[in-house]
């Protein structure tokens, strides 16, 4: 509790807001047949208490391994994480034992994931599933977690809750199927929910749905949100802030509406650009980002953007850029010719 | 190559795919999925029909009935002014250079035993086009086309990511010079960044091979940019089709205004006015009586639970706008 404070990046944005959980220098390791892969590679950020926050980016940037690591449930073997510091109300979870870890996952921190037909076994009913959660928590008999089980899934918005409460995962649509999940997740009163592209496999409509629960329960539960998404417009819809990854590292952080209104990263700019959105008119060509991700194996020495960017010069081949703070109501960006307003 | 314009290159009339539901010993047929129920649709060579709609709306089903890899249940076919519904195997199989698909998911739709070249050039082997070495010249062609290194011929899939394999996908789909694809969610497995460049390349293959494409995505943003024609289905029937400009300006069916409003907007100004429907699409095994849409629909009134809606032209002259939807039908309320 008493950690001497740890230098932060944005640390000024914590003013008045209690910091819930805190990511500093995360480094996530592989190994793989052909050598190691640092899938995260020196992550920082922190979350206040009962903000949405989302992690952006294309797949393979590390966000969902960001994830994951905060419930220390990455794979081992082959996964390790190498390096950093996690903390969550003032203790590093890194250093707990695993029983703490156990009694922290689903209690306090939980998770939900893309696609919930195989988050969710299909020889339960979810009722069970639910009871199972709930009595590994708190003290309760079967049948008072049986009644809050019914309660939670009334709260998602699910019909008739008392007799869905018997039905088996594959009698669920795949809406419903997350709204379940989202019950489940939300059973024990966490204080933070990582949510992992919760609404990617969903259609827009059920999407839209889901998306508006989500905001309602957050308000409701009063609980912090790390909404993990390759979705820049869901970003937008319902998150405060948001950190955008890129090859495992962050590329740029702050409030969204500079972000979205005045990106100063050439891969957030080129991010938001490609997105097809619905314009007035048809326009010949999208914008693109040229090239693609490299290889993870074979990481550039200097800025991992570089060779898709066409602001790049010397220096960004040569070496990496910091995370910098910028001025007050800018983003947070790493990178040595950031683009500004006056630009 | 090219048809004139009054005579659309792909003609399809009331076509209908139902699938039985087999049940008991006997495997009796207690019910039919109406999986595509009654779609009519024209495409112009050189032209794009978008077709848009939620998952097990039908519109896969739909573009691989009309390519005859599923046997239709009823309607007729008709590409470049022949009937290719009940055409016999072996003509239809020569029918079937005219005509290609391109799948959703680079990994599946990649054999991983087969190198790039053979790949691209499987169908010219099956429709015996040109001799060995044309082929090869032809290949490398089409490699250049779609954007790909010609170093690249004897690698694997494996070695490729999304966005590469999908090119290759093309590359394979454009061999025999088909006049018409059926792109079936050709962006949906990709990153927003690689998508863009997908997008552009089929419109560049659009406009300098005249190539008509059926373009099925549940993405109503990624539909405008390709499409001339934008037709939007529900349950295995169209419920509104109109040009891009119209559909998105000034959409009439309450499920298109509902599909448009619930696309999340990257931008944080614009916290939306959303339509958030009730419930979930029905199953096309049990149909809603009535129009199929009236159990979720915000304007929904007593008639439309009794009477399906006809399909009525709301569009200007020489501007067709069809909609099937009591709204517009003049029903009383």
């Amino acid at each position: 509790m008493s950690e001497p404070p740890l230098p932060m990046a944005e640390s000024r944005m914590s003013d008045g807001k209690e910091i819930l959980l805190s990511v500093r220098d995360l480094a996530v390791e592989f190994a793989t047949e052909q050598g190691v892969v640092r899938a995260v590679d020196g992550v920082s950020f922190d979350v206040h208490s009962g903000e949405t926050i989302g992690l952006v980016g294309e797949s393979g940037c590390g966000k969902t391994v960001t994830g994951l690591s905060i419930l220390r449930l990455v794979p081992c073997p082959p996964g390790r994480i190498a390096a950093g510091r996690i903390e969550f109300k003032g203790q590093n979870l890194l250093e707990i034992d695993t029983g703490q870890m156990r009694d922290i996952r689903g209690s306090q921190i939980s998770m939900i994931f893309q696609e919930p037909m195989t988050a969710l076994n299909p020889v339960f009913t979810i009722g069970n599933q639910m009871v199972d959660v709930l009595r590994d928590h708190e003290k309760m008999t079967r049948r008072q977690a049986r009644i809050a089980a019914i309660e939670m899934l009334d709260k998602v918005g699910i019909p008739d809750p008392a007799v869905r409460v018997d039905d088996y995962p594959h009698q669920l649509s795949g809406g419903m199927r997350q709204r379940v999940m989202i019950a489940m997740a939300l059973s024990c009163g966490p204080e933070l929910l990582i949510a992992d592209e919760p609404t990617t496999a969903l259609d827009v409509t059920t999407q839209a749905q889901v998306l508006d629960q989500i905001v309602s329960l957050q308000e409701e539960f009063q609980m912090a949100v790390i909404l993990i998404t390759h979705d820049l417009g869901v970003v937008a819809e319902v998150c405060s802030r948001a950190i955008v990854m890129y090859c495992g590292s962050v590329v740029e952080s702050g409030s969204i509406e500079p972000l979205f209104e005045q990106p100063r990263h050439p891969y957030t700019a080129g991010l938001l650009d490609s997105i097809p959105r619905i314009r007035d008119k048809q326009i010949g060509e999208l914008p693109v980002i040229q090239g693609m991700v490299p290889d993870l194996l074979q990481l550039p020495a200097g800025c991992r953007f570089a060779d898709r960017c066409d602001r790049a010069s010397g220096v960004c081949v040569e070496s990496r850029p910091q995370l910098d703070p910028g001025a007050a109501g800018q983003t947070a960006v790493a990178c040595f010719d950031p683009i500004d307003a006056q630009q | 190559m090219r048809t004139r314009d009054s005579e659309p290159l792909l003609q399809v009339e009331q076509l209908k795919k139902y699938f039985p539901v087999q049940a008991g010993l006997l495997r009796r047929v207690v019910n039919q999925v109406r999986a595509v129920d009654g779609v009519s649709l024209q495409i112009a060579s050189g032209k794009t029909v978008g077709l848009v709609g939620e998952s097990g709306c039908g519109k896969s089903t739909l573009g691989r009935t009309i390519l005859q890899l599923q046997k239709p249940t009823a309607g007729n076919v008709f590409i470049a002014g022949r009937e290719i519904t009940g055409m016999p195997h072996a003509e239809l199989k020569a029918c079937r250079r005219d005509m290609q698909i391109i799948f959703q998911d680079p990994y599946a739709s990649l054999s991983p035993r087969r190198t790039v070249a053979q790949i691209i050039r499987e169908p010219l082997d099956v429709h015996h086009i040109g001799s060995p070495s044309e082929r090869r010249r032809r290949v490398a062609e089409l490699l250049e086309v779609v954007g790909l290194r010609p170093q690249i011929l004897n690698r694997y899939p494996h070695e490729f990511s999304g966005g590469q394999r999908q090119r290759i996908g093309i590359a394979r789909a454009l061999a025999p010079r088909p006049k018409f694809i059926v792109a079936d969610e050709p962006v949906s497995a990709l990153d927003v960044s690689v998508q863009s460049q997908v997008l552009n390349l089929i419109a560049e293959l659009k406009r300098d091979f005249g190539i008509a494409f059926l373009f099925i995505s549940h993405d109503l943003a990624v539909i405008q940019h390709v499409s001339e024609t934008v037709a939007v289905m529900y349950l295995g029937r169209l419920v509104e089709e109109a040009s891009a400009e119209d559909i998105y300006r000034s959409p009439k069916h309450p499920y298109t205004e509902a599909l448009l409003s619930a696309i999340p907007v990257p931008d944080p100004k614009r916290k939306s006015s959303r339509i958030i429907l009730g419930g979930d699409v029905p199953s096309p095994a049990h149909p809603p009586s009535g129009c199929p849409f009236h159990p979720r629909c915000p304007a929904a009134m007593d008639v439309c639970s009794n009477v399906p809606p006809p399909r009525t032209d709301q569009g200007g002259p020489g501007r067709p706008h069809y909609v099937s939807c009591h709204l517009y039908s003049g029903a009383e309320s």
